[in-house]
């Protein structure tokens, strides 16, 4: 095993032959992808409160459903994995990157069986996110309902 | 024009995450955790609201928008039921969302097979 | 005295490698060497209904095809050497259950097809077997599965990263005289410099390929120009200049016989990012392109160096670096043979 003097020479001596990532491009293309999937969740959120009488507050729900069928259709039919090689964050970040954790990891643990490999591996990758977000909401509601009751 | 907002703020918060997973080399689910605790926070301070009074689109489908909800829906709940409200609201406003990604999820993992 | 130095096998008798059989994936078969490989599959799932069972339909059709071309039965060998990427190897565990020849399995991650190369020749020269066949598997998808994410995952991927070879490649060891002999190996130390990016193994394998070469080189008392070809196994293009530059360190220059399995399989064309990876990638460059090229004499003497990374997704998530080891057999060009 090197010692980390070692170790740190040869992380030194390797940086100039490490490409770095394409830190302009990587950002464009996540702006570009990630606006636009925004931009038709818009579009979605107006379509549902134009025809179907949706408020501004409850379009949200039936908008997102919808970006995560979409999402889980791309990925089910092998697309949603190129657009996230070329979009990066941008299609990590939205919803849809939600639908896409939840469905491939589904997909991928098909050959287990529905229990053990569809349903067990469902939030393989998405359940971070849910357990983080209910914790912190957790912490934060509880501090602020303190802070609302004490003062 | 709420178009034009929803792209930009939607696209900024984008490349937000990119910088994370190519400056700060974080998995894209370190960035989503991180994101779903800050929309959360933010909405504790009030903040998210306004993103999503202008920003539409913009700002509710970002995976922020996922820590607003499950906030937004505690602090609701808190309001008709007390403490214990916080516990029976954290997943009213996300409820949608959670089935949806539950439901076809499912629904696609059974019909459709990985192509790799 | 067969032991050379350390960690060095000088051969004393003749070894042979008589056949090989290679099978792969869409992308190797359209890929620059893709009509050096015996059978080539144009679906990913080679018509198997899931990834594992593909990988063990490619490592089953690499020792088909070898046998075949040898007309030998698998009852014929002694032993069978394998291993492939997957946990436990099962893609070789069940392959050996299928052809019922006495097995040997080896997991040296992507170095395991010299590892086991290396040891069949062993065998054979100590006496203890007369026809050992070594294996290798590696699938694209069930390395994605098991050591990143689901394939269908939209993540994305770094310029650093390697993609792992789908394909299979077995080849039979005896003292029987063919055109291709196997006359030294160099066992490979486990060399950690600190890497722990799993997209970056080209930059964690490097200095142990060098290690293995240098050691190699120095055991057998040669220099680096007596080898026509110093290959690696998948350092990939972010490996390939970094082994050149640690080996230069050391006085050995590298530069004009260098090349790099993982440069060599795929075109840079391809969505590959840095290049291939897996124990087939060596298996099928060597097993394929390799030896054609020494039986037609275009190279007398190689070198070939399989690299491997032998981390698990548990040791990255406990955020330990990733150790790797690099082993490599020297194939010569023979008279005799038909």
């Amino acid at each position: 095993m090197a010692t980390k003097e070692e170790q740190q020479a040869y992380a030194e001596k390797i940086k100039p032959i490490q490409p770095k990532p394409p830190y302009f491009i990587n950002c464009l293309k996540a702006f570009l992808i990630g606006g636009l999937i925004c931009l038709i969740g818009e579009a979605v959120q107006k379509f549902y409160m134009t025809y179907f009488n949706f408020s501004a507050e409850t379009a949200g729900n039936p908008t997102v459903a919808t970006l995560i069928l979409v999402a889980a259709l791309l990925t089910g039919l092998g697309v949603y994995d190129k657009i996230g090689q070329f979009a990066g964050a941008g299609s990590v970040v939205p919803v849809t990157g939600f639908a896409n954790a939840v469905t491939s990891a589904a997909l991928e643990h098909k050959s287990e069986g529905l229990v053990l490999g569809v349903a067990t591996n469902l939030f393989k990758l998405a359940g971070a996110v849910i357990v983080f977000g209910a914790v912190s909401a957790y912490i934060f509601g509880m501090i602020r309902y303190l802070f609302q009751h004490l003062m | 024009m709420e178009f034009v907002w929803a792209f930009l703020v939607g696209g900024l918060i984008c490349v937000i995450g990119q910088l994370m997973m190519d400056v700060l080399k974080l998995t894209p689910a370190h960035v989503t955790t991180s994101f779903v605790v800050i929309g959360a926070l933010l909405d504790a301070f009030g903040i998210y609201d306004k993103l999503i009074e202008f920003a539409g689109a913009g700002a509710t489908v970002p995976i922020t928008s996922f820590g607003h909800s499950l906030l937004h829906g505690a602090m609701a709940s808190a309001e008709d039921h007390g403490f214990i409200g916080i516990a029976m609201g954290i997943f009213e406003l996300t409820s949608a969302g959670i089935s949806s990604a539950i439901l076809f999820g499912f629904i696609v993992a059974v019909i459709f097979k990985p192509k790799g | 005295m067969n032991l050379q130095g350390r960690q060095t096998w000088k051969f004393t008798n003749s070894i042979y490698l008589n056949a090989a059989g290679t099978s792969v994936g869409p992308l190797e078969s359209e890929g620059p060497l893709g009509s050096f490989f015996d059978k080539t599959y144009s679906d990913l799932h080679c018509n198997q209904k899931n990834w594992e069972l593909a990988e063990r339909q490619l490592m089953e059709d690499a020792i088909d095809v070898c046998l075949k071309k040898t007309k030998l039965q698998p009852e014929d060998i002694n032993f069978l050497l394998a291993g492939d990427l997957l946990n436990q190897i099962v893609s070789a565990n069940y392959t050996a259950r299928g052809n019922g020849i006495p097995y040997l399995g080896v997991f040296g991650a992507c170095s395991t097809s010299m590892e086991s190369l290396a040891l069949g020749a062993l065998l054979v020269d100590g006496g203890y077997a007369n026809r050992v066949i070594a294996a290798v598997s590696s699938h694209n998808a069930t390395a994605e599965r098991q050591f990143r994410y689901p394939t269908e995952y939209g993540g994305q991927k770094p310029d650093t990263a390697t993609f792992t070879v789908t394909g299979a490649g077995a080849a039979l060891v005896s003292k029987e005289v063919s055109d291709i002999k196997i006359t030294s190996a160099t066992i490979g130390k486990v060399v950690d410099l600190g890497i722990k990016d799993p997209f970056d193994m080209g930059s964690a394998m490097a200095p142990a390929a060098a290690d293995t070469i240098a050691a190699h080189l120095k055991e057998m008392n040669v220099a680096a120009d007596e080898y026509d070809l110093i290959a690696t196994g998948d350092l990939s293009g972010v490996g390939a200049p970094i082994v050149k530059m640690l080996l230069k360190e050391q006085g050995i220059d590298i530069s004009d016989n260098h090349r790099d399995c993982g440069l060599m399989i795929y075109r840079p064309d391809q969505p590959v990012f840095a290049g291939g990876s897996g124990c087939a990638c060596s298996a099928v460059v060597t097993y394929g392109y390799i030896l054609d090229e020494i039986r037609k004499g275009n190279l007398n003497k190689v070198l070939m160096v399989a690299t491997g990374a032998l981390l698990s997704p548990v040791m990255v998530q406990q955020k330990e670096s990733i150790p790797t080891v690099a082993h490599g057999v020297v194939l010569e060009r023979a008279e005799g043979g038909n």
